[in-house]
């Protein structure tokens, strides 16, 4: 069985910053994957650098079976044609505002993968009724909610038929009550069978549809496993502190002010 | 706080907000009134009607003014599509990864914004047929050239503008999508910079309008004449004073003024801007 992912030793600086100091992470066939962690810890970068939206300092990266980054030689791959297989689906959802909600769910599928306006049109209809949108394809990504926006967007990406798909924060910009339609359709998806790296603070829904958590901190992985171990039953003191701070944000300490309890 | 309200030190008004700005209001129009007034009694009405608006040279004026507002329309038509072209593509060059290529545009932009469009029409009509031994006929063509390279300079600068605001999660999302950095630049940011860019880029249109006044500079037959031309001849026929200069003024409005209308009616369709 061939990794989805798997990096070995990534490296991520930003000038004399070092934002990821050593990454190892296999995602095979299948697996959700919840990246959970404080601000700042290096999530997204890590997320970006599996399609080379951030160029890896050093290490390995290999996505796919294509070798994006590595450390003997500088690959000549065709990017493009990696992302084209990766959907990415961001915090701010990034709709082309140019364009209708089906255009925006048709374009790459035509420009990219050189499919017939008809059949990219069929394939975009299809993935919108399938996040809930079948009736918008004419609207305009303004006149729609957060919400809609964001399964627009969801639809997009998966309209190439990803085989990998990768979430940055998907529900983070948006109004509490809209956080669940979002969630359920990435449920779904996971149900389905859908390869999934989800940088995520819904503790809910990494409990209960992630197959492993992987706590970040500091730009390294400091705890992995199931959710059910992770989230539920932490090892390491980071990462309790950090879920209480999440899951308990009225008791938690104030950072630098002094506290009874530890 | 109701204590500040209330506090001793609180300067005390003597109008409401409401009277205040009623009072504004009246000072201004009372200062257009006085201003209209002394315009009005000072000016000499008899000398301004003979010199400044002759009505008898303004109609004979008239027929003229038809084929002339169409020729500068052409001028600039013509002009702004090459300026246009050209300013995308030096644009393009100043944001190039290839240095040279910044060098040449920066170049060419800082070299056509910094001297007279006179100078330009000129060169391209009279000394680039000598250097070169090229002979254009057409004043159009003359016209669209010298002009067009002109504008091509302050186009540039504004669509490289708006290139750069289109935000940054446009181009990752197209990115990441699979598009080329080409593919993305023709799909995504191009077609968003230019919603960006429609109001300034409207008053380089209505800036390239009034340049159009320097084609008689290349030697106009009759059925070349522009606008400013006809305002010329009628200046130089010797009755009516200044008046072919009011008139022309007044048809350079009537073109202009729309194309106002026209970009604030675009720019509501398309939303103005990408948010
Ligand atoms: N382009 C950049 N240039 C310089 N520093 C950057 C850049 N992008 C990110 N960083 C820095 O890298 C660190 C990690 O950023 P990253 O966005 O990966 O964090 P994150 O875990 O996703 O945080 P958040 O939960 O706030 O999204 C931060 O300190 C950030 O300031
Ligand atoms: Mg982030």
């Amino acid at each position: 069985m061939n990794a989805v992912i798997s990096m070995t030793n990534l490296r991520k600086s930003y000038g004399d910053l070092e934002v990821l100091s050593g990454i190892d992470l296999t995602v095979s066939p299948g697996e959700v994957v919840c990246l959970i962690g404080p601000s700042g810890s290096g999530k997204s970068t890590l997320l970006r650098c599996v399609n080379q939206l951030e160029q890896a300092t050093s290490g390995t990266v290999t996505v796919l079976g294509q070798t994006i980054a590595s450390d003997d030689h500088e690959p000549d791959i065709d990017i493009d044609d990696v992302r084209a297989r990766v959907g990415m689906v961001f915090q701010q959802f990034n709709l082309f505002s140019h364009m209708t909600v089906l255009e925006n769910c048709t374009i790459a599928q035509r420009k990219v993968l050189g499919r017939s306006k008809p059949d990219a049109e069929r394939i975009a209809q299809e993935n919108l009724e399938r996040v809930g949108l079948g009736d918008r394809g004419d609207a305009n990504p303004r006149q729609l909610s957060g919400g809609q926006q964001q399964r627009v967007a969801i639809a997009r990406a998966l309209s190439m038929d990803p085989q990998l798909m990768l979430f940055d924060e998907p529900t983070s910009a948006l109004d509490p009550e809209l956080v669940g339609d979002v969630l359920s359709v990435m449920r779904e998806l996971a149900e389905q069978g859908m390869t999934m790296l989800v940088v995520t603070h819904e503790m809910a829904f990494a409990r209960d549809v992630a197959d492993r958590v992987l706590f970040m901190d500091g730009g390294v992985i400091v705890e992995e496993g199931p959710a059910s171990q992770v989230i539920s039953n932490p090892q390491e003191e980071r990462t309790r502190q950090f879920l209480q701070r999440v899951l308990d944000p009225t008791h938690t300490p104030v950072a630098g002010k002094e506290h009874k309890d530890s | 706080m109701t204590s500040t309200l209330n506090s001793p030190t609180r300067r005390r008004k003597k109008f409401t907000p409401r009277q205040r700005a009623a009072l504004s209001r009246g000072v201004q129009y009372g200062i257009l009134l006085v201003v209209a007034v002394i315009i009005a009694l000072t000016a000499d009405w008899q000398r301004i009607s003979s010199n400044l608006f002759n009505v008898e040279v303004a109609l004979r004026m008239l027929p003229q003014l038809p084929s002339a507002a169409l020729n500068t329309i052409i001028y600039t038509l013509f002009a702004f599509a090459l300026g246009l072209a050209l300013g995308i593509i030096l644009a393009l060059m100043r944001l190039s990864s290839v240095a040279l290529y910044r060098w040449i545009a920066t170049l060419w932009i800082e070299f056509f914004r910094g001297i007279p469009a006179l100078l330009v029409v000129f060169t391209v009509g009279f000394a680039v047929p000598i250097a070169f031994g090229v002979r254009i006929d057409s004043i159009t063509a003359k016209a669209a050239i010298a002009l067009g390279i002109v504008s091509s300079a302050y186009i540039a600068e504004t669509i490289r503008a708006g290139i750069q605001a289109v935000p940054a999660g446009q181009i990752e999302a197209a990115r990441s999508l699979g598009m080329s950095p080409t593919r993305t630049m023709l799909t995504v940011t191009l077609p968003q910079a230019f919603r960006i860019v429609l109001p300034p880029m409207t008053n380089e249109l209505i800036l390239l309008t009034k340049d159009t006044s320097l084609v008689y500079l290349l030697g106009l037959s009759a059925s070349a004449y522009d606008l400013t031309k006809v305002g010329r001849d009628a200046l130089n026929s010797g009755t009516g004073g200044l008046t072919g200069l009011f008139v022309v003024g007044a048809a350079y409005l009537c073109i202009t003024i729309p194309l106002g209308f026209l970009a604030r009616w675009l720019e509501r369709r398309t939303g103005g801007g990408s948010r």
